[in-house]
């Protein structure tokens, strides 16, 4: 195709891809001028179904979804006086532990009011180390206020304080500050980084490697971004184990259709709980540096290990354990976030991301593509110096400090287990061991009359499972639709997060309402 | 630039760099990444690098921001306080805070699920606070309707227009998706719709008649899209930023039904609608003006309408909160607003501060007369005494000329550069502006960002600093703007 010298480049691609591209639905159209009753016409939408950008059709975010939609009807409902087979809805579909009565760290909520309010640096109900904290916070920040925009990149000091807590962790591994971000919740750097890596088009387009089950932020961005989702299968009888059989099965058939670019691993997962092992991460670093892979590695549940002979290991630890064959050449980028562990602050949003070996060009975008939202919260940014750096023995606030964190990590721990066994005792559910994380992820065998109702609707079978369970007890769910399934399989996601005694009287709910189900299923059969 | 050395070649080689040079726009956006790098060198690297060497001046002042805290201003105690108490409940036992503090915090961790603001809230934010944003619209509109469900809090309000931009823009689309857009215009904007694949078109607002929007000039836009792109947005900042001006209600109608008729999407940046101090001002929402109209328009313009908690005087940047209300959208597009909406949420800080803007102190309670004393007496009559300083001072040189300060947070004056300096600045491969700016910082320790960053008319050179600062420092700044000035003149005369 020839095309004028004069045509600058931008311009050439635009010939370019209205030659490759077929009649396609995205081929924006002029808005159809309405009829009304009368046969006059209306003046239409500018922005509609139609001409809406198409990938934006395509999010979902099922933690989010038409489920939880439902059950906040219910609420209201209930708060209207309206007569239910259950008290209050339970909100079992979000990994959000404040909501479910986690109480938070009292120090970090010291600092921050300090902070908010310097005035009360003179309140001598304040603990020393507390103030001192709020002060070297305050001083990094412009003008002595939270209020000031930071650095896009985050607060210096909070960065640097972020790489020595990855140093400390990581049992010395070196971390340039330069090298980390704070974000908006990791979810913005997860966001973010997925932006870089999309490109090209059609046989090229960036493909993505993320595990089914995962988490639906995923699905959504990528969905979003039109990159191409490449599902690996986490292996439900190995106890979601990953095998590097399957990495390679699904890398092999997706590079038929795509160029996958990138592999991003859940440890512990969402919303299977599973703790990889060493030698599995190892392998997931041999796989991506042999096959020239972008590894993101979300770990925002690091402190949430539950189970026996279980261990959280860094993915970066383990890179430069590797030696430098790998850890001078594999990219990595790393999340973390103050949502989840012992601290719970979702509302916060504070996060960021640690990136290895990103080229200093992509760098560059990087920085581009975070100023536009300019700078993440920076009470958000001070918490996650606080997470970072909590106090140290001898400090007034430490023994407080260890007690609240301890009593929140094994209560977790207690929950984790209560939950697994109660839903193994119920036939037609099995729940892996939640060895990690905030959530049970049990198979739910459903019965054939169900499922094709289910159908009849248009539903997934384990939504219209959910929504059943939701409407009967009050309990909201997230359907396994929701993060992906192996084909004929079915799973809800349920947090471990409500308190211990409500959790037993949920879990009974559910045992109960299961056995609800499958009861009438035989009834029917029978009554043939 | 994270070492205490300070490294300009680095930022001359940056600010060199143009890259597609298909859109003006794209160059905009490289230039703003020199002028982060500015200004990462302006706050962070030359403060360390001053102890060792001999300046004129002990600090940088970086008016380079919107950002009045900054700048020295301090924070509303009643929103502080509001916000301390929430973070940690304790301090609301014993007489510490004002009655008012208590119940407005306890009834807003009432709004939180389990009465934290650590958890998160729903999708469009935080129920009780979006009733509150939807009555201080009516109050603000005198009346017009505002349904909550139309409204939706997002961490600032730049996040809020990069969803809105992402369900307008389809990338896949032949032609590209065009929004129409000021020139001057803050950089974010630009950077969001850039990375997102839509074509800017600009409009130039008319300098000489104070930045005025000319219809005549829109039309040439639209026209100047013919063949390029697919104008679908026309994206308007009032009051203005860079520029200080603020649109007239007439001017308003006029875009509305230039959009109406010419089938465009209306995105209203309103976020300085707290900040209008011209004495022929007066701020009028998008919204009101549309509903004023009346139908069949009023019932059919599709308009998005932005706010903040970073600015006005309450300026808590910091807390990135902000919020977007969408006017006669097609419920199905709704829904999947929703959705991009949904898949990260809100910080619960700043909606917290943002019930406060919305519903401040009343007469009569207890927080009322120190928050009337700062918020409506002393905050304003700063403002107002920087807006004259500046006019004066900035008029006062041939060779700068200032437009009319009518409302926003900055200053946006014409610095009319000798040849000689424009030469200079090619050398160095930098823009005049930006290199007038830098020169600006290692001379005088004041950063400015340079007009090419929010793009200008060809030839013309600019520079904007924030005049939301206390008082003296106003005079500082402006005491050091003119020596150095006058040494840059005449060393380049």
């Amino acid at each position: 195709m020839k095309l004028p010298s004069s045509m600058n480049h931008g311009t050439a691609l635009l010939w370019k891809r209205r030659a490759l591209s077929s009649l396609s639905t995205t081929r924006r159209g002029l808005p159809k001028p309405k009829m009304s009753d009368n046969g006059t016409t209306s003046r239409g939408k500018v922005l509609t179904i139609d001409n809406m950008n198409p990938t934006v059709k395509k999010v979902e975010y099922a933690v989010r979804g038409p489920i939880v939609q439902r059950a906040v009807e219910l609420e209201k409902e209930l708060s209207e006086g309206m007569k239910k087979p259950f008290a209050e809805v339970i909100k079992a579909n979000i990994g959000d532990a404040q909501a479910m009565g986690q109480q938070p760290i009292t120090f970090f909520r010291q600092v921050l009011a300090l902070c908010s309010y310097p005035e009360l640096l003179s309140d001598s109900t304040f603990p020393e180390d507390a103030k001192s904290r709020a002060c070297r916070i305050l001083n990094s920040c412009g003008g002595n206020s939270m209020g000031a925009y930071s650095a896009s990149q985050g607060i210096d000091s909070v960065r640097q304080d972020v790489a020595r807590f990855i140093e400390r962790r990581d049992g010395g591994v070196p971390c340039d500050p330069d090298n980390v971000y704070l974000t908006t919740g990791a979810s913005d750097g997860i966001v973010t980084m997925l932006k870089l890596l999309v490109c090209g088009e059609g046989a090229t387009r960036t493909g993505v490697m993320i595990s089914i089950p995962q988490y639906p932020l995923y699905s959504a961005a990528l969905a979003e971004l039109g990159a191409v989702q490449i599902n690996y299968y986490l292996n439900e009888e190995k106890c979601w184990s990953l095998d590097i059989g399957e990495l390679q099965r699904s890398l092999d058939e997706a590079r038929l259709h795509c160029n996958p670019r990138a592999l991003c691993i859940i440890n512990p997962g969402n919303p299977t709980g599973q703790v990889q092992s060493r030698e599995c991460i190892e392998d997931v670093i041999r796989f991506a540096a042999k096959e020239r892979l972008f590894l993101m590695a979300d770990e925002v549940y690091q402190d949430n290990v539950y189970a026996e002979g279980c261990q959280f290991h860094s993915f970066k630890k383990v890179l430069f354990e590797m030696g430098p064959e790998y850890s001078e050449t594999v990219e990595l980028a790393s999340f973390h976030s103050t949502s989840k562990c012992y601290m719970g602050e979702c509302g916060f949003r504070g996060g960021y991301m640690e990136i290895i070996n990103m080229d200093n060009d992509v760098k560059d975008q990087l920085t581009k593509l975070l100023s536009v939202r300019l700078c993440s919260p920076v009470p958000g940014q001070a918490l996650m110096d606080l997470v970072v750096n909590p106090p140290q023995p001898g400090e007034p606030s430490y023994e407080r400090f260890i007690k609240e964190r301890t009593a929140t990590l094994s209560a977790l721990a207690e929950k984790a287990r209560l939950t697994e066994q109660v839903l193994n005792t119920v036939e037609g559910i099995r729940c892996n061991p939640v060895q990690g994380a905030m959530y049970s992820f049990p198979r739910i065998t459903i019965p054939e009359k169900a499922i094709q109702e289910a159908k009849k609707l248009g539903q997934q079978p384990d939504m219209f499972y959910c929504m059943k369970m939701l409407e009967e007890t009050g309990i909201c769910l997230v359907p396994g639709s929701g993060f992906g399934q192996k084909e004929g399989t079915y799973h809800f996601r349920m947090t471990i997060l409500p308190p211990t005694d409500k959790l037993k009287i949920l879990l009974n709910n559910v045992k109960e309402f299961h056995q609800r189900v499958q009861a009438s299923q035989r009834v029917y059969v029978e009554g043939f | 630039f994270h070492n205490s050395e300070c490294n300009f070649s680095s930022i001359v080689v940056k600010a060199g760099q143009i890259s597609n040079p298909l859109l003006n726009c794209s160059k905009m956006a490289y230039t703003v990444q020199a002028n982060i790098a500015m200004r990462d060198v302006g706050t962070w690297v030359l403060p360390q690098h001053l102890s060792g060497v001999r300046k004129s001046y002990r600090e940088v002042i970086d008016v380079s921001w919107g950002d009045p805290h900054r700048a020295g201003v301090k924070p509303l105690s009643f929103v502080r306080q509001v916000l301390a108490a929430c973070l940690y409940p304790e301090l609301m036992d014993g007489d510490k805070l004002m009655v008012d503090v208590k119940q407005r915090a306890q009834r807003l961790l009432g709004t939180c699920a389990g009465g934290s603001v650590g958890s998160y809230c729903a999708t469009a934010g935080i129920p009780q606070i979006l009733q509150s944003i939807s009555q201080y619209i009516m109050r603000r509109d005198g009346g017009v309707p505002c349904h909550p469900e139309n409204i939706y809090i997002s961490p600032g309000s730049q996040w809020a227009l990069t969803n809105i931009l992402k369900v307008l823009v389809n990338s896949e689309a032949s032609p590209r998706t065009g929004v129409l857009i000021p020139v001057p215009c803050h950089s974010t904007t630009i950077i969001s719709l850039t990375t997102l694949g839509a074509v800017a078109v600009p409009y130039y607002l008319r300098e000489e008649r104070g930045w005025a929007l000319e219809m005549e000039e829109l039309q040439r836009a639209l026209d100047s899209a013919k063949g390029v792109c697919n104008p679908v947005a026309l994206y308007m900042i009032n009051p203005g930023n860079p520029a200080g001006y603020v649109q007239s209600r007439k001017s308003i109608q006029e875009v509305i039904r230039f959009a109406a008729e010419k089938k465009l999407f209306l995105l209203a940046d309103e976020v300085y609608q707290d900040c209008v101090y011209g004495k022929e001002s007066e701020f009028v929402s998008y919204k009101r003006a549309l509903a004023e109209i009346g139908a069949p328009l009023s019932d059919s313009v599709e308009l998005a309408s932005f706010h903040t908690a970073s600015k006005g005087l309450m300026g808590e940047c910091g807390l990135r909160t902000g919020y977007v209300e969408l006017v006669n959208l097609d419920p199905a597009v709704m829904k999947h607003i929703n959705n991009l909406f949904s898949t990260n949420s809100c910080p619960i800080l700043g909606q917290i501060a943002l019930d406060v803007m919305v519903n401040p102190p009343q007469p009569g309670d207890p927080s009322y007369p120190l928050y009337l004393k700062v918020r409506h007496f002393y905050l304003p009559a700063s403002l107002a005494q920087n807006v004259r300083r500046v006019e004066e001072v900035i008029n006062s040189f041939p060779d700068f000329s200032c437009q009319p300060l009518e409302g926003g947070a900055f200053a946006f004056p014409r610095v009319f550069l000798p040849p000689k300096a424009i030469e200079r600045a090619k050398e160095a491969g930098l823009q005049p502006d930006t290199f007038y700016c830098l020169r600006l910082l290692e001379e005088a320790g004041v950063l400015f960002s340079p007009g090419t960053e929010y793009g200008q008319k060809e030839g013309t050179y600019h520079i904007r600093f924030c005049i939301m600062t206390p008082t003296d420092t106003m005079e500082e700044i402006l005491r050091r703007l003119s020596a150095f000035h006058e040494q840059f003149m005449k060393e380049f005369s």
